[in-house]
């Protein structure tokens, strides 16, 4: 493949789907610059990597990179904290804990509370849940493709859909709770 | 089917990813069960909230021009002519931002779009109608208006549909032969298209005439096909094929001799 050509094919194929690599990584990350590095170095490897693509499903195929950057990213860093365990958030009980860290104040302001509820609920969420539900529910992904991104049986990303579902029903109606009394 | 078994596809079921059997078998169980029915309900509920509430976070104008400098460093030339071009920016200043947002990104999406909008040259957009016409005459089946192997008949069924003769050659003794000839629309303007065949290739000769200088034969590929552009005599020769580029070359050679013996 010549230079010009592959570019012309990046360009058509893998481009356009920037804010999609970019809405995974801001759920898997916790801010937008942790996101921007991972979707930046995404792209860098989805370029070099160009020739072993043959012309599938390019949002699957770059999402796919986004991911395995991420999770290369997340092993060197484990001391941050990325996987907020699901039970200490119910007894902490406190909503706040979930915040992150580019919230600025008026974008607390302009977003609704039920918003702000659920996004935080969503963040809590055990993070190979959340990327199957983001990928589905903001994505529009199949099953077939959310399989493919993460390497794992279709059978186990409903499931693991099914449980996430459930969790994030938990955390709201205990949220719920923590608003009601306030 | 029990209830572990129903409770394990309820998703797929809520999804549309089952089988028909599953759903069916599923469904059955689901008017039986108040479980699964509250079950139901409850991911119904949190799939709505995720598709209407949930943040969607986009890449910003600001980001998507660091990114395009990174990967510019990428490219192997340093020709500004291949910046990339990240058309979606468009689809932002159309509805991707918010209202507050416009005003103050207003400055970064003129300076980005200015510099990423950046209009193929004329050189690619000719390329792209070219492999589009090629592909559409295979499709249509609609390679040949006047169907002759004889230069001969196809040369005259020119005559008084363009404003200048095609030269025709028969290229049959080098192992192209001369399919026929048709009318189509290029560059803003009719052309003429010769069609050769090379074993089970068919090639689709373009000819107009030419304002600039002779030119000696360039290869360049689009979407799987090969083209090859020449100038001569005052005519533009373009033709396109998923013959392997050297064989389009020693055409556009044979095409070249063809046209000075004449």
């Amino acid at each position: 493949m010549s230079d010009q050509l592959k570019q012309l094919r990046f360009q058509a194929t893998i481009l356009p789907h920037l804010n999609a690599a970019y809405n995974l990584a801001r759920w898997l990350t916790h801010g937008h610059a942790e996101a921007e590095d991972i979707v930046q170095e995404a792209y860098l490897r989805a370029f070099k990597f160009f020739d072993g693509f043959h012309g599938e499903d390019g949002r699957v195929w770059l999402l796919g990179i986004v991911r395995n950057t991420f999770y290369t990213w997340y092993q060197q860093n484990k001391t941050q904290n990325q996987h907020t365990p699901f039970e200490e958030d119910l007894h902490g009980a406190n909503t706040e804990i979930f915040k992150s860290d580019d919230d600025n104040p008026e974008q607390i302001m302009m977003q609704k509370d039920s918003q702000r509820v659920l996004n935080n609920a969503l963040r809590a969420l055990p993070i190979e849940f959340r990327e199957v539900m983001v990928m589905r529910e903001l994505e529009d992904l199949s099953y077939k493709q959310i399989a493919a991104i993460v390497q794992i049986p279709m059978g186990t990303v409903m499931s693991r859909l099914g449980r996430g579902r459930k969790q994030l029903a938990t955390i709201l109606a205990a949220s719920a709770e923590i608003e009601g009394r306030k | 089917m029990n209830h572990q078994q129903a409770e394990n596809l309820l998703a797929g079921y809520i999804d549309q990813e089952l089988s028909l059997s599953e759903a069916a078998d599923f469904e059955q169980h689901l008017n039986s069960c108040v479980e699964c029915q509250i079950e139901y309900k409850e991911q119904a509920h949190v799939i709505s909230l995720l598709k209407s509430n949930a943040a969607y976070f986009e890449a910003t104008p600001q980001f998507a021009k660091r990114l395009a400098a990174s990967l510019q460093r990428e490219l192997p030339s340093k020709d500004a002519k291949n910046s990339w071009n990240f058309d979606w920016l468009q689809t932002w200043l159309g509805n991707g931002l918010s209202k507050g947002a416009i005003i103050s990104s207003l400055a970064a999406i003129v300076l980005s779009t200015s510099l990423f909008l950046a209009t193929p040259s004329a050189q690619q957009r000719l390329t792209e109608e070219l492999t589009a016409s090629h592909v559409r005459s295979l499709l249509a089946d609609h390679l040949s208006d006047v169907i002759s192997t004889d230069q001969h008949t196809v040369k005259p069924w020119f005559n008084g549909k363009l404003d200048y003769a095609p030269p025709t050659v028969d290229l049959t003794k080098v192992g192209y032969s001369m399919e026929g000839g048709r009318l189509d629309y290029i560059n803003a303007r009719t052309v003429a298209v010769i069609v050769y065949r090379h074993n089970k290739h068919p090639i689709n000769l373009y000819v107009w005439p030419s304002a600039g200088s002779d030119s000696a034969v360039q290869v360049s590929s689009h979407h799987g096909y090969n083209l090859v552009h020449w100038a001569v005599s005052g005519m533009n020769y373009w033709a396109i094929s998923d013959l392997e580029a050297g064989k389009l070359v020693s055409f556009a050679n044979s095409i070249n001799d063809g046209i000075k013996e004449n």
